[in-house]
Formats: C-alpha cells, structure tokens, sequence
C-alpha cells in the first residue's frame, strides 16, 4: 500500500485550536458532512447481500408463486430463522472480538434440555422436579451464562486456545445435554416456558420480534456505545487496545457470557416453536455451520474487528430463504445438504465480489 | 575462487543502469504520487533514496520492484524492459526489496529461506522431490561466497534480527538478483550490528551489487551512499553525490520551500533548575524484572512535574522495559511505581491511564493504533469514558469533535476523520499513535522511541509536540525512552542505561553524543563509570 495514496485534503492547515473552541466543532461538523459520503459507501458494502436476497426472492415467486409470498409462509421463515438469528448475532459477538465458539450450538441445546428436564413430570421424561417455568426461564440463561463464563475463563485468562476449548465444550456439553435426559426428549413444556418459541402476535411470531429486537439492540450498542466500540477495537487489534487502556480481558470474557446467553435465549426459543428438547437440538444437527455461514456471508470477518449486525442480519435471513425455497420445491431429500453447501458457497464468493477485500475472510 | 554470478553483474556492459526508472508517473484517485521520476541505479552503486512521509518513496520502491504498475513511464533493468506486471518470479531475479519486517519464515531453516519458493528439486524435477542436500550445499556455497557466516541448517527462528536480513540478502542473491532495495534496513538493528551491515553493502557494492539505500537517517545516507536522491511531492528534487552535500542541503531538498522551520526548543538550562523544585510526579522505586532478553535490576528514578527525562541504551538494556512497567503495559517482578505519591497497581495499563499515564509504545504496528477504525476513533481510544454520554452511550459526533482538534495540533494528515488509520503513510499513524496518548491530558506520558520511522520534519513536529505537552498548564513529566540520540534533544535529563541497570546519568543539556554512546556501550570517557549522582555532567 503505497502512503502516499491517502495525501487527500490536509487536516493540519490552518490555526491550532483549542480542544473543545468553537471553530474546532464547526470544522469537526464540517467534516463529518464529508464523511457522510464515505458513510453511504459503508452503507452499500453493507447491503451488499441485498441483490442476492432480492434474487432470491424472486426465485421464490416465479417457482412457487402465491405459496411463498403468502402471509403464513413468510411469518414461518420469520419464525423458522430466529433462532438462528439470535445464535449468530451471540457469534458475530465473538467472531467481531477475535475469538470464536464452537459450543454456542452445545449451549443452545444443553441449556433448554436441563430447563425442561427440571420442569416437566416424569413421564415427560423430566426428572420430576416440575420446577416453575419461570424460574425454568432463569435456569436457561444461567446455563448460558455459565458456560460463557468458564469458556471466557479458560480462554482469555487461561489462554488456552479458543477452537479447542470451545471445541471440546461442544462435546462435554452434547454429552450431557444426552445424558441426563437418558436420549429421551422431554415434552410437555410449560406454557410459559415455550411462549417465546410458539405464540403470535397477530400474524407476526414472538420469536421474530425477540429476534429483531435483539438485532436491533446489538447494532445499536456496537454502533453507539464505548464497550461496543471497544470490541471492535480489541478485534482489529488487542495490543493496541489494551495500550489505550481498554478493559480487554474483561470485555473479552463479557462478550463470550453474552454469546452464551443469546445461545440459550436461542435455544429456548427453538424449544417453544418445536414443543419440546430433542437430543439433537443443536449440537446433533449442527447449527453451528449455519451460524458460521450466515455471519461469514454477512460480512462478519473472521479475523475479527469487522462486521456488523446489518450484515448478519441478511447472512441469516438468505440461508432461511434457501431452507424455504428448497423445502416449498419438495428438493430431494437426500440432496438438500449438498444443494445447502453450494448455495452457501455461491452466496460467499458473490459477496466477496460485491463487497470487495475486506468482505468474506 | 570461481566467482561465476558475480561476473554476470557487470555483463550488460559499464554504463548501464542496473535498474533504471524512465518518467515514471502513478496516480491515486486524485492524488498525483509520482510524476515523471527519473532515476538510474549503476551496478556497484550505493545510492540512497530519501525524502518525507507521504513524498513518494514508498510509491516508487513498490513500482521499481514491481509490487505495483506505473501509469506512464518505463522500468528498465540492465538496459532491457523490466518483465511482465504481475510476473514475480521474474521481477525477484532482476530486483529485490529487503523489508523493514522480516521476510524470513521462522520455522524453516536458514536453507529453505535462502530457497523459498525456488528450491533445488531432485531429477525428475516434475515430482517436485526437493533435493536437500542440494539445496544446504548451494546455500554453503552462497554465505562462503559472500562471507556471511550463518549454518545452513539452522531454524531461522534461532537467528538474530541482523542474521534473519541476511539471510534475506543472502535469498537475493542466490537467486542472481543483482539489484537489491533495502528499506529502512536499520530501524530494527543496534550500533555494532549497523556497522556490519554497512560493511556488507560495501562488500556487496564492491562486488558489483547495485544498493538502493531507503532511510530517514540522514547520517546513515552520508555514511554509507555515495550517492543521494531525494523525492518531494512525487518527483525527484534532487540527485548528486553525497561528498558535496551537507544534511541542511538534505533536509532542505527534502522539506522544500518551508525548510528552516522552527527547530526544536532544546531544553534550556533554566528549565532543568526549574525542574528540581517541581514536586515528583514519577517515582519509580527498586524495579527489578527478569525475562529472556531484556532484565531490569533494581532500577530506581524520578520525574518531576514538567520535567522531561530521557533513557536510552542498547537493545535489551532495559530502557524500553522501564517505560513499559510505568506505562502499567508490564509487570514487573519486584518493586513499585508512583505517581503523584500514590502507588500504581502492577501491569494495569487500563488503571495507569485512568490515574493519568499517556503512552506511546514502540511499536505503533502492534499496540500504536487499530488499523481497521477510523482516526477519530484511534484518537479518542483514551477518553470514551469521559466523551460517553448517558450509560456508555458514545455518539460518532461527540468523537468527531473531540478528536479534530487533537489532529489538527498533530497534523495529522488524512482523508477525513474516518479513515481507517491502517490506511495512513507511517509518520501519521504515529501521529495518531501520539494523539492518543496526549488525549486525555495525562500528568506523566511515557513515551518510547516515538520518532522511529518517521520523517525530519514529522519528527520534529512529534518532539515539539511531546516537549509543549510537557510545558502545558498540567505540568506533565514526560519519560522518553529511545534509541534515537537525536530525540534527547528536548531532555533536560538523560539516564544511560546498561543490561538492565542504571549506568550513566547526563544532568546537564546539550548531551555530547560521543559521551552517550560510550555509556550505552557501558563505558565512560574521561573518567571511571560512577553511580549516576557522581556522574560528571557533561557539556
């Protein structure tokens, strides 16, 4: 990169000011107009999904018409990826740290499984606690909490490495999820306990509004407040971070509780809409690649430091409109995982193309 | 002995270039980086290439060696047109950059770097079998050849930064290249290490090799160069030998019609007495802390308010760790750091810039500034607590504003505020990487080697900056550790270190160069090594 590239309009001319003079915020607004166009341009790498969704949105029309444009098909998209939606804005998180979770898809099954098993009778293969569902609620954010703590622990305190920590999580949670239920799926939720998975607002799921909300509220704490800014900071580069007297390992253990905690708010909504914590919610039919999909095709870097809740927003919602175009055109069975793949595929290289260098690594 | 390589230098005849740079223009959207440079390399040439941040330097080393096209113009190597765009093997066998970071793989050893990419295979070359005893063989034969001493089967990892460039110099010319680019090749080398390498670009000159010398020391240019070209503003205001220039001609070549400015307030002997009165800001109480490479031993000093005191030493002579363990960026084994009278918590950077500790780290790469955010950003990085508004909430606006004015007394020179500070030329990012540390309006700032790489004039401008920081209304001290002799100019104290202790203490400014030195050399001229209060000052 050549320095002489970025010679553009010389910020030092003219009298020093006094941090704070009039004439330092007006000049300081005047730039900001400036940068506003810069701003539009962040706006359309940010979008750059937006063509592929439109596309395939139409896909959808043209195949199936009426069925997919109806008001129940699209609501079931809504409720279809929120879970996926909250699990990776808990990743995007992460991945925006620099660091990375394997077990967010551990936590988004165990956590509900031992909210059930300690709610429900015994004959819905609970352990006959029948807790109250409330408290249940409570139980599963804990759980999520919990095991973003220790992760966070061994982590950054212990610095062991992410992948294998997290990895090996991932295992010693699934296992658990499995074993204290014995393989059964406790059924029979509470009402309260699965509200946020099952009930409707008018024609509109809770659980896409709780999604959105979440999405919202993260965006906006990235955009606009310090700790979020921090995070951004200590994933473009943590030495620097911390020479700025930046919290970074508390912030960092912070962000893998948070991750934790939207895993297991994840989890319980999945467990509302499907009634009931199977063995494989989770961990068994690994969500977590979706999760990891949709935030790297959001523009989500990997390396950390890049991305934001816009982009994840619209990774999550193209695989939810490949998972309903490929369910509405009955697409063999056998083959939906390898259609999966290549859509996946496809998706990541037209967003490097749109979004250039920065997008997709 | 047969010395075929070397002959092939001198093939294309005498008088022609070994690189050659014909009209050479390249633009950056609305930035003009060069327009028409001419310059020619002969073979056995040392010719060094100078000028400011930002002047078009950079531009022109990454077009000669082909990382970039021209727009317009020609590159010529021993009078024929330079290979294909894009086409690296061919360019790396005409010309070859030596980086101011290392190029080296560390895990590899010292052969498999001399052949990275290129290595020797066994017959049947299409298997692609490398032939190892080829390959330690040739690369014997290469440091023999040359005089460089480095075992052929030692892991890089094992080397010294001076071995890993030559190593780097060694793959050059192993691979025939004839032209070799060194950038910035001292900013990471200590005083003897220098001296050997100036004797192999002499060897190498001597030899044939033509030498494109890069650097910000000027002295380092009139040592070694025979020759001096100096960009300014994309084109080439200056080429002539280095016998007939002083380093004002350099300089005024390099800066232009504004040359002459203001040079640094060296600090005055009445600022030095006022000094003694302040009350202590810093003190640092039996620090000791051992680790590989760099060790502190019972290090003891103080800083009072608006006072300004340099320490310099070798490499690993604990300077920098000593301005580490104030900044809070380490924590040392035993001992304890104050300021202002109350104590600061070991290897907390987070709770010694809140207590009022501004810092600039070495390396501005790693710890100076976050590439991927915007300079506004970078800037205010010390003070989102005290610009946040309501729970945290911290509005790009409140940034904006808060951060033009601190650019500004920096000049720092950018594209707008939000431009990602990754994108800066290096004398801005550490600009930026100062800004920072001066945002907060701290009572002590530590800051550490804060003119590497940067240009005269931008060094300038950053030790006045430090030295008006320590003259303010807050009478700040500041501790400057540096390897730079020339920063200690705005020093009213100067601490010698050697292998983690204090050696020398030089109280009275200006500091004689010589004497500096022989102390960092731990030696002493005139006089028996004291403890630093019985240290003659010296004039």
């Amino acid at each position: 990169m050549s320095e002489t590239a970025y010679d553009g309009p010389d910020v030092s001319s003219g009298p020093v000011e006094a941090p704070g003079s009039r004439a330092a915020v007006e000049a300081a607004l005047q730039r900001q107009g400036r940068s506003r166009s810069a701003a539009a341009i962040s706006l359309i790498r940010e979008a750059a999904l937006l063509p592929v969704l439109i596309v395939l949105i139409i896909v959808g029309t043209v195949l199936k018409g009426g069925t997919f444009l109806s008001v129940t098909n699209i609501s079931g998209i809504g409720q279809q990826i929120s879970a996926l939606g909250v699990i990776t804005v808990g990743e995007s998180l992460i991945l925006l740290i620099g660091g990375l979770d394997l077990s967010l898809e551990s936590i988004y099954g165990l956590a509900p499984m031992v909210a059930a098993w300690l709610l429900v009778p015994a004959a819905s293969f609970g352990n006959g606690a029948q807790l109250n569902p409330y408290l249940g609620i409570g139980i599963v954010f804990a759980v999520g909490a919990a095991v973003g703590i220790v992760n966070g622990l061994l982590i950054v305190k212990g610095r062991l490495n992410g992948f294998i920590v997290t990895l090996g999580m991932t295992i010693l949670l699934a296992g658990i999820q499995d074993g204290i239920v014995k393989g059964e799926s406790p059924f029979n939720l509470p009402g309260a306990f699965g509200y946020l998975g099952s009930a409707y607002i008018g024609k509109i799921p809770v659980s896409l509004i709780v999604t959105a909300i979440v999405f919202v509220v993260v965006g906006l704490f990235l955009r606009y407040h310090r700790i979020g800014r921090s995070i951004y900071a200590i994933g473009g580069n943590r030495e620097a971070a911390r020479a700025a007297g930046i919290k970074v390992n508390r912030i960092r253990i912070g962000v893998y509780v948070a991750g934790g905690t939207l895993a297991a708010l994840a989890g319980l909504m999945e467990a509302g809409r499907v009634s009931s914590v199977t063995g494989s919610q989770g961990y068994g039919e690994g969500i977590i690649f979706s999760v990891f999909a949709a935030a790297v095709i959001g523009g989500v870097s990997l390396q950390g430091g890049r991305g934001n809740m816009v982009g994840a927003a619209s990774g999550v919602i193209l695989l939810g409109l490949i998972q309903n175009i490929l369910d509405l055109i009955n697409a063999p069975n056998y083959w939906i995982d390898a259609i999966n793949g290549a859509v996946i595929l496809f998706a990541l290289i037209l967003a490097r193309i749109i979004g250039g260098e920065a997008t997709a690594e | 002995m047969n010395l075929p390589a070397r002959a092939a230098a001198s093939a294309a005849g005498p008088g022609v270039p070994a690189a050659e740079a014909v009209g050479i223009h390249k633009r950056f959207g609305s930035t003009q980086a060069l327009r028409g440079v001419d310059l020619a390399l002969r073979p056995g040439q040392c010719l060094g290439l100078v000028g400011r941040n930002g002047a078009g330097k950079s531009t022109l080393v990454s077009i000669l060696s082909g990382v970039q096209p021209q727009d317009a113009g020609e590159i010529r190597f021993d009078g024929s047109p330079a290979p294909a765009p894009g086409a690296t093997g061919a360019w790396r066998r005409k010309i070859a950059t030596v980086f101011q970071h290392s190029m080296v793989v560390p895990g590899l050893t010292v052969a498999e770097n001399v052949f990275l990419g290129r290595q020797p295979l066994r017959r049947g070359r299409r298997l692609g079998i490398v032939d190892w005893r080829r390959m330690r063989e040739q690369t014997r034969q290469v440091m023999a050849e040359w005089g460089f001493e480095i075992d052929a089967n030692e892991p890089c990892a094992n080397l010294t930064v001076e071995q890993r460039q030559v190593v780097e110099i060694a793959r050059a010319l192993a691979a025939g290249t004839r032209c070799l680019l060194l950038d910035e090749p001292t900013a990471a080398l200590e005083r003897g290490a220098v001296q050997r390498l100036f004797e192999r670009i002499r060897q190498l000159t001597g030899s044939g090799v033509a030498v494109l010398y890069i650097s910000h020391h000027l002295e380092e240019v009139f040592e070694i160069c025979q020759d001096v070209a100096v960009v300014r503003d994309g084109e080439l205001v200056l080429t002539a030998p280095t016998a007939g220039l002083s380093t004002s001609d350099l300089v005024t070549a390099m800066v232009g019609a504004q040359a002459g400015a203001a040079a640094v307030r060296p600090a005055g002997a009445a600022h030095g007495a006022a000094g003694r009165n302040e009350p202590v800001r810093l003190a640092v109480e039996h620090v000791s802390l051992v680790s590989p490479g760099t060790s502190l031993i019972d290090v003891s000093l103080r800083v009072a308010a608006g006072e300004r005191v340099g320490i310099t030493g070798l490499r690993g002579s604990g300077a920098t760790t000593l301005a580490r363990v104030v900044a809070g960026a380490t924590a040392p084994g035993a001992g304890r750091v104050l300021l202002d009278g109350r104590e600061l918590p070991a290897g907390r950077r987070d709770v010694a810039l809140r207590a009022g500790v501004g810092y600039i780290p070495e390396d501005r790469q790693r710890e100076g500034f976050v590439a991927t955010l915007g300079v506004a950003e970078n800037v205010t990085m010390t003070i989102t607590d005290l610009l946040a508004r309501f729970a945290g909430v911290l509005l790009p606006g409140t940034r904006a504003a808060a951060a033009a004015p601190l650019a500004r007394r920096l000049s720092v020179v950018s594209a707008g505020l939000g431009q990602p500070a990754g994108e800066l030329s290096g004398g801005n990012q550490q600009k930026v990487t100062v800004a920072r540390a001066v945002a907060r309006e701290p009572t002590l700032i530590v800051a550490v080697t804060p003119t590497r790489g940067v240009d005269v004039a931008s060094k300038e401008l950053l030790l006045r900056a430090l030295a008006e920081a320590a003259d303010s209304g807050g009478r700040p001290g500041l501790l400057l550790a540096t390897d730079e002799l020339d920063d200690l100019v705005i020093c009213d104290r100067v601490i010698v270190m050697v292998r983690g202790e204090v050696f020398a203490e030089f109280t009275q400014p200006p500091f004689g160069r010589e004497e500096l030195i022989a102390a960092t050399e731990g030696l002493t001229l005139g006089g028996p090594a004291g403890r630093p209060d019985e240290q003659e000052p010296q004039t």
